[in-house]
């Protein structure tokens, strides 16, 4: 059947129409969908794991056990992963195990912009790189029993406009795949006498492999003129495609590691002019040149953001279109957090406090933009306590002003093994954990503190509180970062103890479906256009002719807003 | 010849259902079709940009080039400002005259632009404005604003109308069916 899918959704598909057993991801921008669409499947075991260490093992050892696995995450996800997956490099396979990683260039939601590629070379394993949603659910499907025949993981490596675009696929029907388990510790135990055995035969491997690349169904020719030539990958095919059409040949590389030489130097041969168009790192480029191969790659094109079909025309053809701009500098449009959102009491409070805030990944994050303005730090997942606990050992008694703040699904991904860090070594650090119920930022997904697994079945629940106290925190608190007055006052207490303490901040997520405030805000006229309101940086609170005015539309009558007007100027309509 | 709308608009106006309404259409009409939707940070109140490519010949890039919308769908004046130059010579702009400030302009460090359809207008760009949250209103929700202006495109297209019905009728929740094809029908009549 032929269908507009997602190429996240494809992936999923296509593991699914392979067999596999086992599926586990945790979820981040722009791989999400991956794993949420798996679980609309009737695939055996679909999971929500707690970060993508934990994914990446769960797949590895369903792959020992003969089922064929996937698990999937974002590509700062696959450095929590790194570990098991250089490993697993050495034990190989049983059933095909597939790792998803999907990078961001541009970084439309992610902290860096580093290229997966890397990844593959550095710890010896295939990569497949689709250029659309047809492709990826091909790639996904195949790339199991490319796995068993090389007995290698497999990496299939897409990016945002990959995952995130819907083109047509034509799907098919699934074959139930299974291989006996067998004990074999040479294999899977990697000790040293161990390793050591398995480090050549993964070299003898990758070698096949790469003799394998050369006449492999994923990379492809297109002769049309040669007097241009592209050696390509991935979305950045496309936009090659769409700048150039018949202008251009084409060695399209649905491998991109490792990478067939012969097939390199054969195209190379039969063009004019070489160019490489690869998105970020000059990971073609560099081998390629490494054969002794004259091309054109980045002095021509960069290393920074998103490639489109307009730079390629731009540095292969000179040509540029041009539309009509404005005339002025518009203002920009930062995402904010959301009418009602619980997050924008604690860092009201924070900012009023003048406290060092060491922030981590999520929804939170936008607590750095004005008006709310707090938060002083973000590197990685869990990296709040880290860091706070860090500057508190390097500047004395700096943990009496600095607190670590991060979310509930992030404190569980990493943020526990920095708190018990503190714990140990003595710290002083606080740690404010946002327990909104629910993994925000990417959309609504469940997690171990929200008592509900990814198929929205009831399970046993994380006790955040029982947590902390078991792991030795002797002060946990539960406050509501919308009373405000006594949300500042327990964040005073807190930081002034010598002891690490843990606030939880407790509200739900605006956007829950369980969420309802009864009315919207109305300004009375009261309101003398002081101005207050806007400090909270609420997206339903606007100033037009001298007075507070609120956008209906957007409003979800929370009323954090009333405890900040002093003059009460700020009602609420009946329900 | 591929056509290639551009739907563009502030996080959590509904463009994302916009664009599958429009890329559903399109695969019922047989065509080849790709739709690039936002996910992730953007959507909580940022810009949005989704681009949907569809027609007789292969689609190969998801995403819309400078000058190259042959049909910008704007949620939104500031935002169909800030998108202008993505259009086609003789394009047509349909846009829904709400305006929302954005956070700069609401701490007031920046100006929403003022008389921004007639600024476009005089560059000579051909325009369709639209109160679609009022039609949306009298349709019965808020929320199908984006419906209403999938009945606007509609009526710019070469795409018969009872297409457009079924398909949202297979997209959209059946206890919303009726409030959105009564949006639609009112965006349709414009």
């Amino acid at each position: 059947m032929k269908e507009i899918m997602l190429g996240n959704h494809a992936v999923a598909r296509g593991a699914y129409e392979a067999g596999v057993k086992v599926a586990s991801a945790y979820p981040g921008t722009p791989s999400t969908e991956i794993m949420e669409y798996m679980a609309t499947l009737p695939c055996p075991h679909v999971e929500w794991a707690p970060n993508e260490k934990v994914a990446a093992e769960t797949a590895i050892g369903s792959s020992i056990a003969g089922g064929r696995a996937i698990c999937a995450m974002k590509h700062v996800g696959l450095n929590v992963a790194a570990d098991p997956l250089f490993t697993a490099a050495y034990t190989g396979v049983n059933a095909g195990l597939l790792i998803c990683v999907a990078d961001d260039p541009g970084m439309h939601s992610s902290q860096n912009e580093q290229d997966s590629r890397n990844y593959a070379r550095a710890a010896k394993v295939i990569m497949l790189e689709p250029s659309d949603s047809n492709e990826c659910y091909i790639y996904a499907k195949n790339a199991f029993s490319l796995s068993e025949k090389f007995d290698l993981p497999v990496i299939l490596r897409l990016s945002t406009r990959v995952s995130h675009s819907q083109s047509l696929v034509e799907t098919g029907e699934r074959e139930e795949f299974s291989k006996p388990y067998e004990k074999n510790p040479g294999k899977y135990v990697m000790m040293p006498a161990m390793a050591k055995r398995r480090h050549p035969e993964l070299e003898n491997i990758l070698t096949e492999v790469k003799n394998y690349a050369q006449d492999c169904e994923f990379n492809k020719i297109e002769y049309h003129d040669k007097k241009i030539g592209i050696i390509t990958s991935g979305i950045t095919y496309q936009y090659a495609k769409e700048a150039l059409g018949d202008k251009a040949s084409y060695l399209k590389l649905g491998m991109v590691y490792p990478l067939p030489e012969k097939l390199i130097s054969e195209f190379s041969k039969n063009v004019d002019t070489l160019y490489v168009a690869e998105e970020l790192d000059d990971f073609f480029e560099e081998y390629i040149k490494s054969l002794g191969i004259k091309v054109i790659g980045k002095e021509a094109f960069t290393k920074i953001g998103e490639y489109s079909a307009d730079l390629i025309r731009k540095v292969i053809l000179k040509e540029e279109q041009k539309g009509t701009a404005p005339d002025e500098a518009l203002p920009a449009r930062p995402p904010v957090m959301c009418a009602g959102c619980p997050h924008r009491g604690t860092f009201y409070a924070l900012k009023s406090l003048g406290l060092t805030v060491c922030g981590d990944i999520g929804c939170y994050t936008l607590g750095t933009l004005e008006p709310l303005a707090s938060v002083d730090s973000c590197v990685c997942m869990g990296a709040s306590i880290g860091l706070a606990h860090g500057m508190d050992k390097a500047i004395e008694n700096s943990s009496k002003k600095t607190v670590a703040v991060l979310g509930d699904s992030t404190f569980i991904h990493s943020g526990i093994t920095g708190l018990i860090n503190v714990v140990y070594n003595k710290g002083n650090t606080t740690v404010i954990i946002l327990d909104n119920s629910i993994t925000g930022m990417t959309g609504h997904q469940d997690n171990p503190l929200t008592g509900k697994t990814i198929k929205g079945e009831p399970t046993k629940q994380v006790n955040l509180v029982m947590l902390c106290k078991a792991i030795g925190v002797e002060n946990v608190r539960i406050a509501d970062p919308f009373n405000i007055e006594q949300f500042k006052k327990v964040v005073s207490e807190e930081i002034e103890k010598d002891e690490p303490s843990v606030i939880i901040a407790q509200r739900p997520c605006a956007l829950l479906k369980s969420v309802k405030y009864e009315g919207k805000m109305t300004v009375t006229d009261k309101c003398i256009g002081c101005k207050m309101c806007l400090k909270i940086g609420c997206p339903a609170i606007h100033f037009k002719d001298g007075h507070a005015l609120i956008d209906k539309t957007q409003c979800n009558g929370c009323g954090f807003c009333q405890q900040i007007c002093k003059l009460k100027a700020l009602g609420k309509e009946e329900a | 010849m591929n056509t290639s709308i551009m739907i563009v608009g502030v996080g959590g106006q509904g463009t994302l259902l916009a664009s599958r309404i429009l890329g559903n259409t399109a695969i019922r009409c047989g065509y080849d079709v790709k739709v690039s939707e936002v996910h992730g940070m953007s959507q909580r109140g940022g810009s949005v940009v989704t681009y949907v490519r569809f027609g007789d010949e292969k689609v190969a890039s998801p995403i819309i080039g400078e000058a190259s919308a042959d049909i910008i769908m704007a949620f939104e004046q500031l935002e169909a400002y800030r998108s202008i130059d993505y259009l086609k010579k003789n394009g047509r702009l349909l846009v829904n005259a709400q305006q929302i400030d954005p956070m700069p302009v609401i701490i007031g460090k920046a100006k929403y632009p003022e008389n921004i359809l007639s600024k476009i207008e005089e560059k000579g760009i051909n325009i369709i404005s639209v109160d679609a949250l009022s039609l949306a209103r009298s349709a019965g929700s808020e929320k199908a604003v984006n419906v209403v202006l999938i009945g606007l495109l509609a009526k710019n297209t070469d795409i018969e109308k009872g297409i457009w019905e079924e398909v949202i009728k297979e997209t959209v929740p059946p206890k919303f069916l009726d409030i959105n094809l009564k949006a639609f029908n009112l965006g349709y009549s414009i």
